[in-house]
């Protein structure tokens, strides 16, 4: 459905059959906002993306499936509640048991929560603003598919947009995150929204499963990025820490051997 | 038409930025006989017909699948309203 996007330099991207022949879908719903960065993001980073529709009941043979951002079903009952069920996801379900690599940024981590391959949920920011900023994360995990490409405790400027983005879970929740490992990303600096232990985002037991409030796919492309990065000074909108995210499953799926 | 009546409020441990915000509204209205305020959402599931036995399942199933989020809610009713 979603092809390439029709407009852009992707001379960056890697020439790399091996990493071109990684399929990535992209899921799609009424209320999607951030599906083409989500494919463009997976473009520059030298693989394929698959568009993929929500009411389809096929995941088209992709290697990885990214629940990109927005507000799917305009957010009404409670952010991701209804996309939670719609027919594709019971794939993806599924396909997560069986160790196929899912990332949900933003709206897609509040469906991954709400579908339960996430535990916790997320409720309205502390101050009740909606938040656009360039944020500093750290990397506390990079044993997972989707991070394997940064440094442990590497630091990342991405941009943070959203309205309800405090991550909430119950004590014995959190307690297991951090002793499992879990916890992937943990805001830096002044907490931005509240979220329990200054948590950006989770994995799964398995490190197959990962979701997380800022957003990666908006700093992969020099000129179109956030204005900072933790790899050092930066021209305004050069900022591209977040492709590494798109690089990691890329390189772990061609590694697996995929190819 | 029978209405079944869903509250949905969230979990008393959780923060409840709406209510704050709204309880923090009321002194200037000069309303300060509250200690606090807690928002929650109801739904109201209109029925053709009686409500069956299975009907009423149904509703308490939505309760408590899609209309709440256990994690971050409770559902504190699911009741019948017969027609005016």
């Amino acid at each position: 459905m979603l092809s390439t996007p029709l407009i852009g330099d992707f001379s960056v991207a890697p020439e790399n059959d091996a990493l071109r022949a990684v399929r990535v879908g992209i899921i799609t719903f009424p209320g999607t906002l951030d599906d083409r960065d989500a494919a463009r993001a997976v473009t520059i980073a030298g693989g394929t993306a698959v568009g993929l529709w929500h009411a389809e009941a096929n995941l088209q043979s992709v290697d990885a499936v990214i629940i990109p951002g927005g507000f799917s079903y305009g957010d009404y009952l409670r952010a991701g509640a209804i996309a939670r069920f719609a027919p594709l996801m019971e794939k993806v379900v599924d396909a997560a048991a069986g160790g196929m690599p899912v990332l949900g940024i933003c709206n897609g981590f509040q469906i991954l929560t709400e579908a339960h391959l996430l535990p916790g949920s997320m409720i309205k920011n502390n101050h009740l603003k909606f938040s656009c900023a360039d944020q500093l994360l750290r990397v506390e995990n990079n044993s997972t598919a989707w991070t394997n490409a940064y440094e442990l405790g590497a630091g990342m400027v991405v941009p943070l947009k959203n309205q309800d983005g405090q991550y909430v879970a119950d004590e014995k929740t959190l307690d297991e995150l951090e002793g499992e490992g879990r916890v992937v990303f943990r805001y830096e600096g002044e907490n931005p929204n509240g979220s329990r232990r200054g948590i950006a985002g989770i994995s799964n037991a398995a490190r197959n499963v990962v979701g997380l409030m800022p957003h990666p796919e908006h700093a992969v492309e020099p000129g179109f990025g956030p204005d900072s990065s933790a790899y050092g000074e930066v021209g305004l909108g050069y900022g591209t820490d977040g492709l590494r995210i798109f690089s990691s499953v890329l390189n772990s799926l061609v590694a697996g051997g995929k190819s | 038409m029978p209405r079944i009546v869903v509250d949905v409020m969230p979990k008393p441990e959780i923060l409840d930025p709406q209510g704050k915000a709204i309880a923090g509204a009321l002194p200037r209205l000069g309303l300060t006989g509250f200690a606090g305020v807690r928002q929650g959402k109801r739904f109201e599931l209109t029925v053709d017909g009686d409500v069956t036995p299975e009907i009423l399942e149904q509703a308490r199933t939505a309760a408590a699948t899609l209309l709440s989020n256990p994690v971050i809610e409770d559902v504190t009713r699911v009741e019948v309203i017969p027609e005016a």
